[in-house]
């Protein structure tokens, strides 16, 4: 495989970023919430319209699904990503309405190097999902595992 | 699903389990989550998992699938005065999501979900929330996926302010 480019010691703490963006179609809302999340809210117009939600929206699942897949084109198939213990936190805070148009907010919160394996580094980071009106649609916290460029280094933290 | 008074705190939903093959694994994470260890079975033999594995993600949603479908089936009884009961609503999130053991092809994951807490909602009297934890272990017992989901349920009446 060739050389990633972003590694543990490119993300810094309290760096912000901002990619995408995406507009959400009404088919994959509807192709997603029917295989994981046949509600009716996930997959009729009408019944989002009648619902607490107020119209055909994206699976919580999904929005969680396309947040990926938005770190993966973004920055994450040219990192050294190591994979995630979990997610902290996900807060969903507002529909993604079909045809919203989304973007990614990535917060570098803190980070440490592992122990137990010195080629491996911590990165807790918060995601966002905000869409065309300002308002984040998604809130997550959580840290995730890279390589390091330089396993094993002393690191001075401010 | 019971309206949100009728619901028990300790009661424990069996949601039926999922076996996870290769090529469902590869298709969730082309689309959602292309990383090469949920993609590539030769490549990732190298990665971090030492195989392939499916997206935590696809681990998690495959819970909401199974959920969904569990409460299509126990269809709960009409009230005295023939009001159906709720077919349940939106969450506001989750907490604490942990994928501890990675998820293989050909794993058959059971999944469960307890309730462990009922909620108030200030904003909204004709609703309340429901937390439960929410698990999914391995034919060899070891928990692939845990959290505390989160689910508004509608009240039978609504609460006085």
């Amino acid at each position: 495989m060739r050389e990633p480019r972003y590694y543990w010691e490119d993300f810094r703490p309290g760096e912000v970023a901002e990619f995408g963006e995406k507009t959400v179609s009404k088919e994959e809302i509807v192709e997603f919430a029917s295989e994981f999340d046949p509600q009716p809210f996930h997959l009729d117009e009408e019944a989002g319209r009648q619902s607490i939600l107020g119209g055909l929206c994206a699976s919580g699942w999904h929005s969680c699904a396309m947040m990926m897949r938005m770190m993966c084109d973004a920055y994450l198939l040219d990192s050294a990503s190591m994979g995630a213990p979990g997610v902290d936190e996900v807060r969903w805070k507002k529909p993604v309405y079909a045809g919203d148009t989304i973007r990614l907010r990535r917060t570098c919160l803190e980070r440490r190097v592992s122990k137990s394996r010195p080629e491996m580094g911590l990165t807790r980071f918060r995601l966002e999902l905000v869409n065309q009106k300002g308002e984040v649609a998604v809130s997550s916290e959580g840290w995730a595992m890279y390589g390091r460029r330089h396993p094993g280094a002393v690191v001075e933290e401010a | 699903m019971p309206w949100f008074e009728d619901i028990k705190i300790g009661s424990r939903l069996e949601l039926g389990s999922h076996t996870f093959t290769a090529e469902e694994i590869i298709a969730y994470a082309r689309k959602y989550d292309p990383q090469y260890f949920h993609v590539d079975e030769e490549a990732a033999k190298a990665g971090p998992f030492g195989g392939l594995t499916a997206s935590g993600w696809h681990t998690s949603a495959t819970w909401m699938k199974l959920m969904i479908a569990t409460r299509q089936d126990a269809k709960e009884p009409p009230d005295a005065d023939g009001r159906v009961p709720p077919s349940g609503g939106p969450s506001p999130g989750f907490l604490d999501m942990k994928w501890p053991v990675p998820v293989r092809p050909g794993d058959t994951i059971s999944y469960s979900s307890e309730v462990i807490e009922k909620i108030d909602m200030k904003t909204r009297p004709e609703w309340g929330i429901v937390r439960s934890r929410n698990i999914g272990v391995n034919q060899r017992g070891e928990t692939v996926l845990s959290f505390i989901g989160q689910g508004l349920v509608q009240r039978r009446q609504a609460r006085q302010k």
